[in-house]
């Protein structure tokens, strides 16, 4: 007998919910109460379990999705006891073998001694860093130059904190640690140096304040599983730069998702001027990329109508041009989103702080081999904390978190992508 | 008229390896060869297996015995009195070799389907090749494409007009019939070297005459540097800055004159060899007509992928320019071949090594010091002498050493030089690695078994980064 799975009757005040992930697929059998997905709603967090034992034959609605009380999100076939493991294999989506446990990052083995020992050494993930030997392979100088280009900020570079030469902390969340080697060699010493702050650096400080007093900017999280891009990539990634000339990395993964995320929540792709609330037809994406100077976030125009390729081919030029300090100032402006990769510099969770006068950024971190829960068993998947700081005066916590959900959902099923779904 | 998808003028390291590699990748395939030995019987493998490398190989190995069996057996307390030398059965063992290895190559056309057809091809209009057959019959075979890889030969210098009994190329020097007492070479290249080798090894006193005031200005210079004392002290006389002006030959004897910045000098030598380089090898082929142009130095032009002016016509090897090596001829036959097939094929020349085998042995790959001053690269240099590792030690083989340079940001290997025995060998590691763009640390990295020669490679990648362990 088919037996409904349905949104419990929520409180007088909560409207809807928005269903969070599914602990189980179609075609994995359930037992009775065990929880099959969880509710968010406005005030708390409400456990949906399964009415009967049975084989989970339909998800109505997924993850992501709201529901209102008493809505059918599921079915459940009571009068199958068991199914043989194949037909649960078969109704997962292809994820293809799990990471092995020992890798640090996907492909450990395939590193050569030097690269394995700097990546070790830094606690990078490598497959976030470009490469440039032959078939894609990582060579130790590209590792070196990944860490070059990310060492701007103090953290990387054992640069004691109050040094006269610009180092400015750019949007990426990064705390300068002030432990001065002078400090470490002489423990009796208690001397103070001061040293005046550079305008650079005292704009950028004038800058975050404002925007923390101006913008009510809370932060909302999630987790991503990488594997199927990552997998996507590592099928079609050689296609990729034969047909485009340019390298197929991830950030052109992100900035799709978030196009989509961005045309389904209008409010994250609008400021707030004065008493009227902007809204952009356009999606001007700003992706921080590392600089001699410090961290710089130049604007990807229209990022609306821009393919893969493009997009790849646009943050490629910025980071040359990044480094090669030939990026230009209206070049910097504008801007209706912002990405920002926390990831490169080892973050594994962070608060972003907005982007003025933007409403949201979103920030990317390491991706690390983690234990999570796929139908009910413990496998390893390289997982990639995700954090959306936003201006609470024009976006909702609901909208924030079904935004960063889209974009969520859009990564681990990249198909939703191409479909616009 | 015969249709094929592919001809391949020129039946050596890269003609029969194109060839073969054609007709693999399931193309109608048909090689064309003009060499034949003594008895006028086709013999395929051209310069490389019956002039070049592979007789020259055989020669300096037995003369390497030879030499050990006088010299090196007391050393390791082998008295075995006074050795004798029988170069008719030691030139007749090279004959074999020889003959093994162009009857193999023959054997390997036939197997792989390929028609061999033995004769002297002429490139016409419409891609028609004529053969004018060893056996006299004529032929007139099509394709598609065509391979051009008809060598080079050796250049030859009118002040000493080769006469193939005692001024001689390189095809002579590996068989004369007695081993002269005075053998002047003209040219102190690879070819000249090796040469020199062989007959000094054989008892021949050997004076060696090299216009240029560098010795082996190709190589890396610490190398020729080591290299020029190793050899002088093996009894070559290796005179640079010496220019021949004139060659006689009378009474069996050659008189040779020459110059340098001192003024002229005379020398007799009983055979004279010219080793003064190699020139590419297009005569007759009929160039001109099929439209495909050359160079200012007769080698025809290509592009990267090897393919000349002409849609579907192709040229590999020596006859282009580049390093005048066999492997270099051969990679590059079989990127046509994979081109020709519709495959994506990549020719790395920056990675192809280079070997001297005189004793001890040369061979390098990649950059020289002097090529990475030019370019203004920073690097890190990693260098080991073979004196401080064991398995030298115990072989004897202590001369020389390994010069390993590093890029000084990425520690990119950029180039590997050896001076020792078996540096042909030991010289694969290095190209391995630099094909996938390793780093001094990844060689450094890696085990390499102990006790052996390829230690001091290992050592090299050390010094270049942390410090050498042994030393």
């Amino acid at each position: 007998m088919i037996v409904d799975v349905k949104i419990p009757l929520l409180p007088e005040s909560v409207p809807d919910a928005t269903l969070l992930d599914w602990t189980k697929q179609v075609g994995n059998v359930v037992e009775k109460d065990e929880v099959l997905v969880e509710l968010e709603t406005d005030k708390v967090v409400l456990e949906v379990s399964a009415p009967v034992s049975g084989l989970l034959t339909e998800i109505a609605k997924v993850a992501g999705e709201i529901g209102v009380s008493n809505e059918v999100i599921a079915r459940i076939d009571s009068s199958v006891a068991a199914t043989p493991p194949g037909a649960s294999a078969a109704a997962e989506a292809p994820a293809g073998t799990p990471a092995p446990a020992s890798a640090p990052s996907g492909n450990a083995e395939s590193l050569s001694p030097a690269v394995r020992r700097v990546v070790d050494e830094h606690k990078l993930d490598a497959n976030a860093i470009t490469t440039s030997g032959p078939g894609g392979r990582l060579t130790k100088g590209d590792v070196l130059a990944h860490i070059d280009a990310t060492a701007a900020t103090p953290n990387a570079k054992a640069v004691p904190a109050a040094s006269s030469a610009p180092k400015p902390a750019g949007a990426a969340p990064a705390a300068p640690s002030a432990v001065s080697p002078a400090e470490a060699a002489s423990p009796q010493a208690r001397g103070e140096r001061r040293v005046p702050m550079t305008r650079l650096r005292q704009r950028i400080a004038e800058r975050l304040v404002q925007a923390q007093h101006t913008a009510a900017i809370l932060t909302t999280f999630n987790e991503v599983n990488m594997q199927p891009v990552m997998e996507l990539r590592k099928r079609l990634r050689d296609d990729f730069e034969k047909n485009h000339g340019v390298r197929l990395g991830f950030m052109s993964f992100f900035a799709k998702a978030a196009v989509q995320a961005l045309q389904k929540f209008p409010a994250v792709n609008a400021y707030i001027e004065d008493n009227e609330i902007v809204y952009h037809d356009y999606c001007d994406i700003g992706v921080a990329v590392g600089s001699p100077r410090g961290l710089l976030v130049p604007i990807v125009r229209n990022v609306e109508h821009m393919n893969f390729a493009e997009i790849e081919g646009a943050i490629a030029d910025y980071g040359q041009r990044a480094q090669a300090g030939s990026i230009g100032i209206e070049e910097l402006n504008g801007g209706t989103f912002t990405i920002s990769n926390g990831g490169v510099f080892g973050s594994m969770l962070s608060t972003p702080i907005l982007n003025p006068p933007q409403s949201a950024i979103l920030g990317m971190h390491a991706t690390q081999v983690r234990p999570v829960v796929e139908n009910g068993e413990i496998v390893a998947r390289p997982m990639m904390y995700l954090a959306l700081s936003y201006d609470h005066r024009i976006v909702d916590g609901r909208e924030a978190v079904q935004f960063l959900v889209t974009i969520k959902d859009c990564i681990e099923d990249p198909g939703r992508m191409l479909l616009g779904v | 008229m015969k249709e094929y998808d592919v001809i391949v003028i020129g039946a050596g390291p890269g003609g029969y390896v194109a060839a073969i590699r054609c007709a693999q990748l399931g193309l109608s395939t048909a090689c064309i060869d003009k060499w034949t030995d003594a008895k006028n019987k086709p013999s395929p493998g051209g310069t490389c297996l019956n002039v070049g490398c592979i007789p020259s190989k055989a020669l300096l190995d037995s003369s390497h015995h030879f030499h050990n069996a006088q010299h090196l057996f007391p050393k390791h307390g082998i008295n075995i009195g006074s050795v004798e030398l029988d170069l008719a059965a030691m030139l007749a063992r090279k004959d074999k070799v020889v003959k093994n290895l162009t009857r193999g190559v023959a054997g390997l056309l036939r197997k792989n389907k390929v028609d061999f057809l033995s004769g002297v091809a002429t490139i016409g209009a419409e891609k028609v090749v004529a053969v004018a057959g060893t056996d006299g019959s004529t032929e007139q075979i099509r394709a598609n494409n065509i391979i051009i890889a008809t060598g080079s030969v050796p250049i030859e210098i009118p002040v000493a007009a080769r006469d193939d009994e005692h001024i001689v190329d390189n095809e002579g020097a590996l068989s004369f019939t007695a081993v002269p007492e005075k053998l002047g070479i003209i040219g102190a290249g690879v070819i000249g070297l090796e040469l020199g080798s062989v007959w000094s090894r054989l008892g021949a006193q050997v004076i060696v005459l090299e216009a240029m005031d560098d010795f082996l200005p190709a190589a890396d210079a610490s190398i020729a540097k080591e290299a020029q004392k190793i050899l002088r002290k093996q009894g070559l006389d290796i005179r640079l800055g010496c220019r021949v002006i004139g060659a006689r030959t009378s009474d069996d004897r050659v008189a040779v004159r020459y110059e340098d910045t001192n003024g002229q000098h005379s020398l007799e030598v009983d055979r004279l060899v010219v080793a003064v380089g190699r020139r590419a090898y297009a005569d007759g082929l009929g160039l001109e007509a099929a439209g495909i142009s050359l160079d200012d130095r007769g080698r025809i032009e290509v592009d990267a992928l090897c393919r000349t002016n002409q849609p579907g016509i192709f040229a590999i090897g020596d006859v282009t320019a580049g390093p005048m090596l066999a492997h270099k001829a051969s990679e590059e036959g079989v990127a046509v071949a994979e081109t020709i097939a519709g495959q994506s094929a990549h020719i790395d020349h920056s990675i192809i090594p280079w070997v001297i085998y005189t004793h001890p042995e040369i061979a390098w790959v990649g950059k020289t010091a002097a090529e990475l001053e030019a370019q203004g690269v920073e690097y890190n240099i990693g260098s080991f002498p073979f004196a401080a590792i064991g398995r030298a030690q115990g072989s004897g083989d202590t001369d020389g050493m390994v010069r390993l340079y590093a890029c000084a940001k990425t520690d990119r290997i950029l180039g590997v030089h050896i001076l020792g025995t078996n540096a042909s060998e030991l010289i694969a590691e290095a190209v391995t690695a630099m094909a996938f763009h390793g780093a001094a640390e990844d060689l450094a990295r890696t085990v390499h078994a102990h006790p052996t020669m390829a230690e001091a490679i290992h050592e090299a990648a050390l010094a270049a980064g942390s410090g050498a362990i042994h030393m």
